[in-house]
Parts: C-alpha cells; sequence; structure tokens
C-alpha cells in the first residue's frame, strides 16, 4: 500500500498545486482578463493622455451595464447548449412596459416589476418554442427577435417615449447616479456598481448553486443529466426565463441612463454583447463557460470604439477594429482547448 | 418457489413500452428481492437496455404498473427512482465529460442546503474519500480534474462511485465491465461482491455469460421484449448450461428444458 512517504508526496503536490490549479481553472476568464489589460495598456500608449483621465473610462461605464446585464444570462444559455438572438427585442419591449407606465405617472417600482414580468414572460415562450414544440434555439429566438421589434412598432407607430421627470427621483439616484465621486463632480455610475453586483451573483449561481451546476451538465450531456434524474427541459427553459429577466434589467437601466425609451431600444445590442461572451472565453459548444469572462468580455468590446478614436483614427476604422481584436482573442481562447469527451 | 410479492424492493407487473413499431418491452413481469444479485441477459435488442431505462425512470413504460416495495408508483420518473434508493450505472456511464468529476458524482443530487447552494468543501472531501475507497490512486487527477481526462475504466469507477455515495438498496449495472481491462473487471466484481455483503441488490446486464454466471444468484433471460427464462442459480450448474439455453432461446424463442416464466 501507500506508505507515508508517498503520502507526504501526495499533500505536498497538491499545496504545490493550488495556484496552478486556481489558474487552471478559471484559465478561460483569466485569458480574456488579460486580453483587457493587454488592449488598455496599448490603448493608453497611442494616447496617454485620453485614457489617463478617469472621464474616459466614466464614459465607458456609462453605457457598458446595459451589456453586462445581457451578457450574465447569456453565459448560461450558452453553457446549457442553447442560444437566444432575441434579447434586443425583450430589452426593447419590456422596457417599454416600465417607460409607459412610469410616463403616465405610475410608481417607478411597479414599472420595474412589468418590465420583469414582460421578460420572464418571453422568456417563457422563447423556452416553450425551442424546449416543448422542438424548435432551433437560434431560428425560432431569431424569428422571436424580428416579431418582438415588428410589435412593438406596430404598437407605438414609430414614436419615442422620454422621460425626464425621472430625474432626481430617489429610483433614479439609487439606479443611475454617480455615488462614489473620483474626480470632480464625476464618480462610477451607479448603473456599473448594480451590473458588478449582478455579476457577482451570476457567478455565484454559475459555480456554487445547484441550478448552475445542472445548466453545466444539460449544456454538457443531456442524456447524462437526464438519467441523473435532472429536469433537463425545465433547466433549459429556465435558462431562457434567466435571459428575459436580464433584458429587462438591461431595458429599464438604459431608459434610466438616456431619459427616453425609442422604438429601436436594445437593437444595437445584438452583435457586441455576443462578440462579448465569445471573446470572454465561454465556447460555443456547451458545458463549459465563465460569467466573470462574459463581463470582461463586453468591457472589451465597449472600449473598442473609445480607443480606436482616442487614438487618432476616425469611426470608419470602430468596425475594423471591432473584428480584429474579436478574432484575436478567439485566438487566444483558442489555447485554452477545444472540446473534450 | 415464488417468494411473496410485496417481498421485492421494486416490481414490474406486465410493462410495455414501444418506439414506433418496434415492441421493445412486449409486457415484462420482473421484480428484484433484497440482497440478490439478478443476472439480466438476452440477445443484442431483447429489451434489457429498455427495461432497466423504464426500472430508473427515464423511459416512461406505455402500461404496466411499477410497484416500489409494495406500493404502485406514480408518474414515475428519473428523480423519483433515485429517491427510492435505485442507482444505476448506464453503459454509457451517463457522465458529463467536462465537469470534475465532483460534479459528475453528485450531478442530479448537489450537496446543498435549502436555498440550493452547494456545500462546495463537502462534495470535495465526499468525491476524494470515494475515489480512495474505489481504488483511485492515480496522482495525476485529483476530484476537480475534468472526466474527459480520465480512462474508460476510471470513468466506469466515477459512474460506480456515484452509485456507492447514495447508498442505494438496488444498484443497476449495465454492461459493466464493457470495455474494461482485466483488472478494472477485477474491481468491478469486488465491488458487486461488497454490495451483496451488506445485503443490498444488484441487477447486472451483461452480454459476457460467464461474468454474469459468476456473479448472479438468479438469471431473468429475455428475449423479444419478453422474459423466457427465469431460474435460480442453483438450478444452472455451469456456465455451459446457461449458454445452451441461450442458443435454444434464439432458436426456438424460449428455452427447451426450462419452463417460460
Amino acid at each position: 500500500m501507500i506508505g507515508s512517504g508517498s503520502d507526504g508526496q501526495q499533500i505536498a503536490r497538491e499545496d504545490a498545486s493550488g495556484l496552478v490549479k486556481w489558474l487552471r481553472n478559471n484559465r478561460r476568464a483569466l485569458t480574456s482578463t488579460l486580453f483587457l489589460m493587454v488592449m488598455l495598456i496599448g490603448f493608453t500608449m497611442a494616447n496617454t493622455d485620453v485614457f489617463t483621465q478617469f472621464k474616459t473610462y466614466r464614459s465607458v461605464m456609462i453605457a457598458l451595464p446595459v451589456s453586462i446585464f445581457l451578457v450574465v444570462p447569456l453565459v448560461f444559455v450558452v453553457t446549457a447548449g442553447e442560444i437566444d438572438l432575441s434579447f434586443p427585442s425583450v430589452v426593447g419591449l419590456s422596457s417599454y412596459a416600465f417607460v409607459s407606465i412610469v410616463d403616465q405617472g405610475g410608481e417607478p417600482l411597479l414599472g420595474i416589476a412589468a418590465a420583469l414580468a414582460v421578460g420572464a414572460a418571453l422568456g417563457v415562450v422563447n423556452g416553450i418554442l425551442v424546449v416543448r414544440i422542438g424548435l432551433s434555439a437560434l431560428v425560432a429566438t431569431l424569428g422571436m427577435n424580428f416579431f418582438l421589434r415588428g410589435f412593438i412598432n406596430i404598437l407605438v407607430e414609430g414614436f419615442s417615449i422620454a422621460i425626464p421627470e425621472i430625474r432626481g427621483s430617489l429610483i433614479h439616484t439609487i439606479m443611475a447616479d454617480d455615488t462614489i465621486i473620483i474626480a470632480g463632480n464625476q464618480g462610477i455610475p451607479n448603473q456599473m456598481l448594480w451590473a458588478l453586483a449582478f455579476t457577482a451573483l451570476g457567478v455565484f449561481l454559475y459555480n456554487r448553486h445547484s441550478f448552475g451546476a445542472r445548466v453545466h451538465c444539460v449544456g454538457d450531456n443531456p442524456e447524462s443529466a437526464a438519467e441523473m434524474g435532472i429536469d433537463v427541459n425545465r433547466t433549459r427553459i429556465l435558462v431562457f426565463v434567466f435571459t428575459g429577466l436580464g433584458a429587462a434589467l438591461a431595458g429599464v437601466f438604459s431608459v434610466m441612463i438616456n431619459f427616453v425609451w425609442w422604438p429601436t431600444t436594445g437593437d444595437g445590442l445584438l452583435l457586441p454583447v455576443l462578440a462579448g461572451l465569445f471573446v470572454g472565453g465561454t465556447p460555443t459548444w456547451g458545458g463549459i463557460g465563465t460569467v466573470f469572462g462574459g463581463m470582461i468580455g463586453t468591457s472589451i468590446v465597449a472600449f473598442i470604439e473609445t480607443g480606436v478614436i482616442a487614438a487618432g483614427l476616425t469611426g470608419f476604422f470602430t468596425q475594423f477594429f471591432y473584428g480584429l481584436i474579436i478574432i484575436l482573442s478567439l485566438i487566444f481562447q483558442r489555447f485554452n482547448g477545444g472540446r473534450v469527451r | 418457489m415464488k417468494q411473496k410479492q410485496n417481498d421485492f424492493i421494486i416490481e414490474l407487473r406486465d410493462v410495455t413500452k414501444s418506439f414506433g413499431n418496434v415492441n421493445a418491452v412486449d409486457g415484462i413481469s420482473f421484480g428484484v428481492r433484497p440482497g440478490e444479485v439478478v443476472g439480466l441477459i438476452g440477445d443484442n435488442g431483447a429489451g434489457k437496455s429498455t427495461l432497466i431505462k423504464i426500472l430508473s425512470g427515464v423511459h416512461p413504460p406505455d402500461s404496466g404498473q411499477i410497484i416500489v416495495r409494495g406500493h404502485e408508483a406514480r408518474n414515475w420518473n428519473a428523480a423519483r427512482s433515485r429517491d427510492a434508493g435505485i442507482e444505476t450505472v448506464y453503459q454509457d456511464r451517463a457522465l458529463a465529460p467536462q465537469q470534475t468529476i465532483t460534479r459528475n458524482i453528485f450531478m442530479g443530487r448537489e450537496i446543498k442546503d435549502r436555498f440550493g447552494i452547494i456545500k462546495v468543501n463537502q462534495q470535495y472531501q465526499e468525491a476524494n474519500r470515494l475515489m480512495r475507497e474505489i481504488g483511485f490512486t492515480s496522482k495525476v487527477f485529483d476530484p476537480d480534474s475534468p472526466v474527459a481526462t480520465l480512462s474508460g475504466g476510471e470513468r466506469q469507477g466515477v459512474a460506480i462511485a456515484r452509485a456507492l455515495y447514495f447508498d442505494a438498496d438496488l444498484i443497476v449495472l449495465d454492461e459493466p465491465t464493457t470495455a474494461l481491462s482485466l483488472l478494472e473487471t477485477a474491481k468491478v466484481f469486488g465491488f458487486i461482491e461488497n454490495v451483496r455483503a451488506r445485503g443490498r441488490s444488484i441487477i447486472f446486464i451483461g452480454h459476457n455469460i460467464y461474468h454474469v454466471y459468476d456473479v448472479a444468484d438468479r438469471f431473468v433471460v429475455l428475449d423479444r421484449g419478453r422474459v423466457v427464462m427465469t431460474e435460480d442459480k442453483s438450478a444452472i450448474p455451469a456456465p455451459e448450461v446457461l449458454i445452451k439455453h441461450m442458443q435454444e432461446i434464439a432458436e426456438l424463442g424460449h428455452a427447451a428444458e426450462a419452463s417460460p416464466a
């Protein structure tokens, strides 16, 4: 049998590999974090003036939270082996529920509840289409995206709704004002703090909660998950509901930030958020992923535009660098290994 | 020499299941008593896998009853089957290869508090203990290693560790020695003896009649979705006799000497 010597050796090995293990287990999130840092250093070298000023970072942090509320649940969806492309229109429709209640003098909290209810309901619809009726998630949710945007257009006939009266209200101060002041009268936008708290919640659910564990198993091998008594269909529907809730929060924050709801609210988010998700280190094949990496990935995408302009290039270069940086970071993620079976 | 029916841990009564036009299970009645090892044998397509997937709740039967410790089970599914103390080690191992050994052992049954928060450390410690118990001495992996890094026998070990942890009353082993080395096969047999010694029951499904003969107390032979023979080991003096019965069944559709069940 194993003597005390080899036991001691084993303990020594475990001690020595603690950091190595942590690095190994978090390599996807770490890769994207490293990529973000390298990118920011590059931007700083290109335009030191702009990238040493707090207001540059603040300008990114104003709108970035909207993407973070979307990317966190999307990591769950992709890990479960599904995809949801309907979120831009879910953002639009759920925030319409919010804005119409506030516009008619209703309680903002009631508006938020209504937005969440709309988001969750649309998540259930997506889940039923994909899980119960058995449509392809890619096509069904893409269809839902067009359908819901069309529904919005029919509903409001092109009119936008402004709610400037929300400024100064307690709920707006809590959600979208600057509380932590850094420079002058500018601080970290509260929506960024909420988005980080949401990320932390997502990380916890993903890694430490049975829901996250089941999402992993369902995406990795649905047959095995079913054989071990996991309700695979329920888990799949729940990830769509989670995305609906995230989209509703994203929508509410978008209106809180802009004081205006447009019929196009959420429209431009589809590609940047998906890019951020994959750049962050969640692979396309399901079973694994990283919530923290997703947050970092959307940050990478958000900084590209600012960086390109600050580096002295014209806006014409933005898309070019979007593509370049997305492909480069995916190549880096490739070193973290392909799919194992 | 039938014992009282309420002696069974689980019993299937006249269960059927078809997939399209194929009657995979065509009216099977079958039960398992405490502490016995049942060898379930039959050719490919005899309905063995479908039968155990009905037992483990993966496939709902089209008709028939499932009786658990004397009570008819309603809305039988995989979670209920596990709650009833039935653990199945599937032929495909039922593993999620990208997940850690720990997550695989506790798949669908995490150690968690009432809010669903997983007790990560406890799961890790239990997984570590189980791996030692199974005889994993490799230093290359630990409970945090993904299952994809394991060999076939080691993967089987994880699937068995799962059954072991939950201390099931009945363990179903579907072709457990397929693709295993001799040493690993011996380990599986050791595990079966261990389970039997603790008074638990086993259903052992296998192609290799010699393996089945060695471990089983009772043989149930399936053919084309029906039970064609049920015999205690005392009635079968040698594995060759069992093989002869099997050949007759393949030719005639039933055993010549033994009475059909």
